[in-house]
């Protein structure tokens, strides 16, 4: 299809000469240019923020639903958009990341990959403490879906390593909050609300973060217990000790598979070997120190299209958590992998050819069996046929302040509409 | 206002409402005192429900409502309204629940930020924010302002140690905001709103295990510069202390005058760096910290190892603000921030500032993280330097400005410094922080005419007016 002046009848030529005139990097979709199976009419990759800006103006004046993506790992993250004309790449939104290393900060282009400013920032013995699960994570995509990894524990996440955003709104508007210091609490810090947006509020086109020094040394303390209950109880016992662990992590392959807890310690060389054999205290005699992380370290336990679910929950309910996962996984006949944090973050994944039955029975019951402790499970991915049978996010206390929040900055549910809980 | 009086009375009884001009006036200020104003009235709610009641109920006579914690505040965030009610926390102060297996507290608003730690620590347990103010301010205006303190350069402000709030809606409606909902983060939105986006009534505060090891180094420079070069080489060191804090000459002579905090003599700059966490990382960066400060200059190090020694090392940091009542009769406390690096430039400039305005001014900051306190002195008895000093004050602003910081790192714009937020933002930015304030309070009765420079209505608000509807735009380009 051609998506110039001779387009079809409804406005398509005028749309594509709005989208040309906007920005030099446009074409119609082709085959695959969809998300979560709903197909694009147009994908747009602007060049820097002048041009998305440009794009979200004509996408406004002719209604055009936008949905932003970036390398596209979680792009089938969240609900299918509810419609979609353009899809808007950031992977021209990447240039010079402006890294002040006496400043401990850097202002980065959404478009970029972690992977790729860790090497930037390492040249300077710095990085940014955010881990990403997915291995491929642009900034902008971490941001909008707020993941997390391992180092989440000491850390925080995100939304704690964040200084300021610049994010085009959906009317076109180049807005910036917060800055470039660490320290500032002038207006609102509408960073925070961008962080886990799912793309519904905007195009974030740069981030400013704070970061954090490499450390001279780390190690890996690694067990492996028969029973859910120990593993859960040496873990919990290592987040509250003396040690400072950056993170501790579990892992289990099924159901009573047996779990793996290792710890993360990070400092000067003197220090992390004593706190090391200080861990292995805790984690009893035949747990091991090295160097390198566990194969399954900070990965998703399924990335390869598979149901993906996070459960969160306080800190010392691990040991529940674990059999109530355990529980809901007999019952619903499926078999869960488990990997996350002792901080309270897990992420559970099922094959790709699950029968689509399971899940739909799986995730309610976890529900039902989490609710009293505390928990919360929200569905992060579901293939195609899995995805109607299920309630992605389970309940929301805050969603009609969601809404009216929405409803200010996107009150045509122009960009990424749908994506996200309630319609949102 | 009477019919609205006896509303309350019916909701709180007697003795939770004040109206009596005498008792009113209490209220009238909060830490920053220039700027006065006596309440409507003032109520004293014990619940989150009486807040919702009381809230609905303003919402009804289109009356305005600003919420009050201890009022330290130092930019007057708390400045009530003749027109309006003043929700005040002080009755609101229990500690509900130190959950240790948690590593959680869950408090009511009005309880002190000192209080949290004293309850967690016979657990082993802190509330690592401490805002110099601690002993008294309250955990919502911590919130509202996202407070700091001088150990937030290693452990952050407010917002990175609140897990959940629960808060009274501008609707009137009682929520939580956070404690694992996906989405939007409206907790991390509402943390630092100062109070406009709703009051908090409970807070789940996150508790930090006290360290094994903390270990404080008091230097003394012949001046900032090379206390300056000593900060650097810290932070280049790949060291992140607990706390860097420094103080000029001027600083130091007003806290020897207050509180005989006996610096080392002839000292031009004193810089107190503290170290915490597990022995052996704090040992080992410790002796580094000692070498780069010789190496810079320093001309004596004292070392604090216990804690009665380490409270005499930041006695005289601690009570520099009103230390310097000592030496001047009246000053400005200014709050500002520099991207680190810039410091030694902003610091010359506003010497140079000091010198064509015939000001003095006292430096104290938190260095590593650029975060400048300049006290403008001035004698409000000399015709005109009660203006110069103002002038100062603000030109140091536009310093921060200049060199890519921020008008304030943790005192909060309030009242105060709302003019001042188009000179770090444009229209546009304030206006998508408008579409927020209209998503919670579109009646902009929540704490009214704070944080922004000229309020607009939220019907009026620019990025809707702009925001062309789908209905419209469809076919109707000319309207671009
Ligand atoms: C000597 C001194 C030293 C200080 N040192 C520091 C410091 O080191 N770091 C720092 O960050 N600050 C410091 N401050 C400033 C001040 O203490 C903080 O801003 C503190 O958080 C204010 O708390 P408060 O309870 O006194 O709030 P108030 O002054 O009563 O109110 C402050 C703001 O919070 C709002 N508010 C109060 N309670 C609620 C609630 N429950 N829900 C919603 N909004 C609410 C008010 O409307 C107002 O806008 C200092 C102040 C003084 C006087």
């Amino acid at each position: 299809m051609d998506g110039g002046a001779t387009g079809p009848a409804g406005g398509h030529g005028d749309v594509g000469a709005a989208l040309r005139a906007a920005c030099a990097d446009v074409r119609p979709a082709g085959e695959g240019d969809a998300v979560s199976g709903v197909a694009a009419s147009w994908v747009v990759t602007p060049r820097s923020a002048e041009e998305a800006a440009a794009v979200m103006r004509a996408s406004a004046r002719h209604d055009l639903a936008v949905v932003p993506t970036g390398a596209g790992t979680k792009l089938d993250w969240g609900a299918p958009p509810n419609r979609l004309d353009v899809i808007l790449r950031t992977s021209g939104l990447t240039g010079d990341v402006e890294h002040a290393p006496g400043d401990l900060v850097a202002r980065v282009p959404a478009g970029m990959a972690l992977s790729d400013l860790a090497g930037v920032l390492a040249e300077h013995g710095q990085q940014l403490v955010l881990d990403d699960p997915t291995g491929s994570a642009t900034v902008g995509g971490a941001l909008a879906t707020a993941t997390a990894g391992p180092r989440r524990l000491l850390y925080g996440t995100a939304r704690d390593l964040l200084i300021g955003i610049t994010v085009v709104r959906p009317d076109g508007a180049i807005t910036r909050s917060g800055g470039k210091v660490v320290k500032n609490v002038a207006g609102y810090d509408l960073g925070k609300l961008y962080t886990g947006s799912y793309g519904t509020l905007g195009l974030i086109v740069d981030a400013t973060f704070r970061l954090h020094p490499l450390p001279a040394a780390r190690a890996f303390v690694t067990a492996v217990y028969a029973g859910a209950e120990e593993a859960a109880r040496a873990a919990h016992q290592v987040a509250g000790s003396q040690a400072v662990a950056s993170a501790v992590e579990v892992e289990r392959t099924g159901p009573g598979a047996p779990v793996s807890v290792a710890v993360l310690l990070e400092g000067v060389p003197e220090g992390v070997a004593a706190r090391s054999q200080a861990v292995r205290r805790i984690l009893g005699y035949d747990s091991q120190v090295a160097a390198d992380p566990p194969v399954w370290w900070g990965r998703l336990p399924s990335l390869d299209g598979g149901v993906l679910v996070e459960v969160t929950f306080p800190l010392s309910a691990l040991g529940r958590v674990l059999a109530a996962i355990d529980e809901a996984a007999g019952r619903a006949g499926a078999r869960p992998a488990v990997r996350g944090s002792g901080a309270g973050a897990l992420c559970l994944g099922l094959l790709p050819d699950v029968e689509p039955s399971v899940p739909a029975e799986f995730v309610p019951l976890l529900r039902a069996e989490l609710g009293p402790l505390g928990g919360h499970v929200v569905v992060r991915r579901a293939p195609d046929p899995v995805r109607p049978r299920l309630d992605l996010w389970g309940p929301v206390a805050a969603l009609p302040l969601m809404r009216r929040v929405k409803e200010r900055f996107d009150p045509g549910y122009r960009v990424s509409p749908g994506r996200f809980a309630g319609g949102i | 206002m009477r019919a609205l009086a006896e509303r309350f009375r019916e909701i709180l009884g007697d003795d939770g409402v004040i109206t009596d001009p005498v008792r009113l006036r209490t209220y009238e200020c909060d830490g920053l005192t220039v700027h006065r104003a006596t309440p409507g009235i003032v109520v004293l709610p014990g619940t989150a429900e009486q807040i919702a009641e009381i809230v609905r109920e303003c919402n009804a006579a289109r009356t305005p409502y600003i919420a009050r914690g201890s009022g330290t505040g130092l930019s007057g965030g708390a400045l009530p309204r003749a027109d309006g009610v003043l929700i005040v926390t002080s009755r609101m102060r229990r500690i509900i629940e130190i959950d240790v297996a948690n590593q959680r507290a869950v408090v009511e608003p009005g309880v002190t930020n000192l209080a949290i730690s004293q309850a967690a620590r016979p657990h082993g347990y802190y509330y690592a924010p401490d805002p110099s103010s601690q002993q008294i301010c309250s955990i919502g205006g911590n919130v509202a302002e996202n407070s700091g303190g001088a150990h937030c350069l290693k452990y952050g402000f407010t917002v990175n140690h609140v897990l959940a709030c629960e808060i009274v809606t501008p609707d009137g409606e009682i929520t939580w905001l956070g404690g694992g909902d996906p989405g939007y983060d409206l907790l991390g939105a509402f943390i630092g709103s100062e109070g406009t986006l709703g009051i908090a009534t409970k807070v789940v505060v996150r508790l930090t295990r006290t360290p094994e090891a903390v270990l404080t180094l008091l230097a003394a420079f012949d001046g900032i510069e090379r206390g300056g070069r000593a900060v650097s080489a810290i932070i280049g060191a790949g060291i992140v202390p607990a706390a860097i804090e420094m103080m000029d000459a001027l600083a130091i002579e007003a806290a020897e005058a207050a509180v005989g905090c006996g610096y080392p003599e002839g000292a031009g700059a004193v810089l107190i760096v503290e170290l915490d966490g597990p022995e052996a990382e704090v040992r080992h960066q410790f002796e580094r910290v000692e070498t780069i400060c010789a190496e810079a200059g320093a001309f004596e190090l004292r070392v604090a190892r216990d804690d009665a020694e380490r409270a005499a090392v930041w006695t005289g940091r601690k009570s520099a603000f009103a230390a310097v009542g000592r030496i001047s009769p009246a000053y400005i406390v200014q709050d500002g921030v520099v991207p680190r690096t810039a410091l030694p430039e902003v610091l010359a400039a506003i010497d140079a500032l000091s010198a064509d305005y015939g000001i003095r001014v006292a430096n104290v900051f938190h260095a590593g993280d650029g975060n400048l306190h300049p006290l403008v002195l001035f004698d409000d008895a000399v015709p005109g330097e009660g203006t110069r000093a103002e002038e100062v004050s603000g030109r140091i602003l536009d310093l921060c400005v200049e060199h890519g910081g921020s008008i304030t790192g943790e005192h909060g714009v309030g009242v105060d410094k709302s003019r001042y937020m188009t000179k770090m933002f444009g229209d546009d930015d304030l206006d998508t922080m408008q579409l927020l304030r209209c998503a919670f309070d579109p009646m902009n009765l929540c704490n009214p005419g704070k944080v922004f420079p000229t309020p607009r209505l939220c019907g009026e608000a620019p990025g809707v007016r702009r925001g062309v509807h789908p209905l419209v735009a469809s076919g109707e380009a000319e309207l671009f």
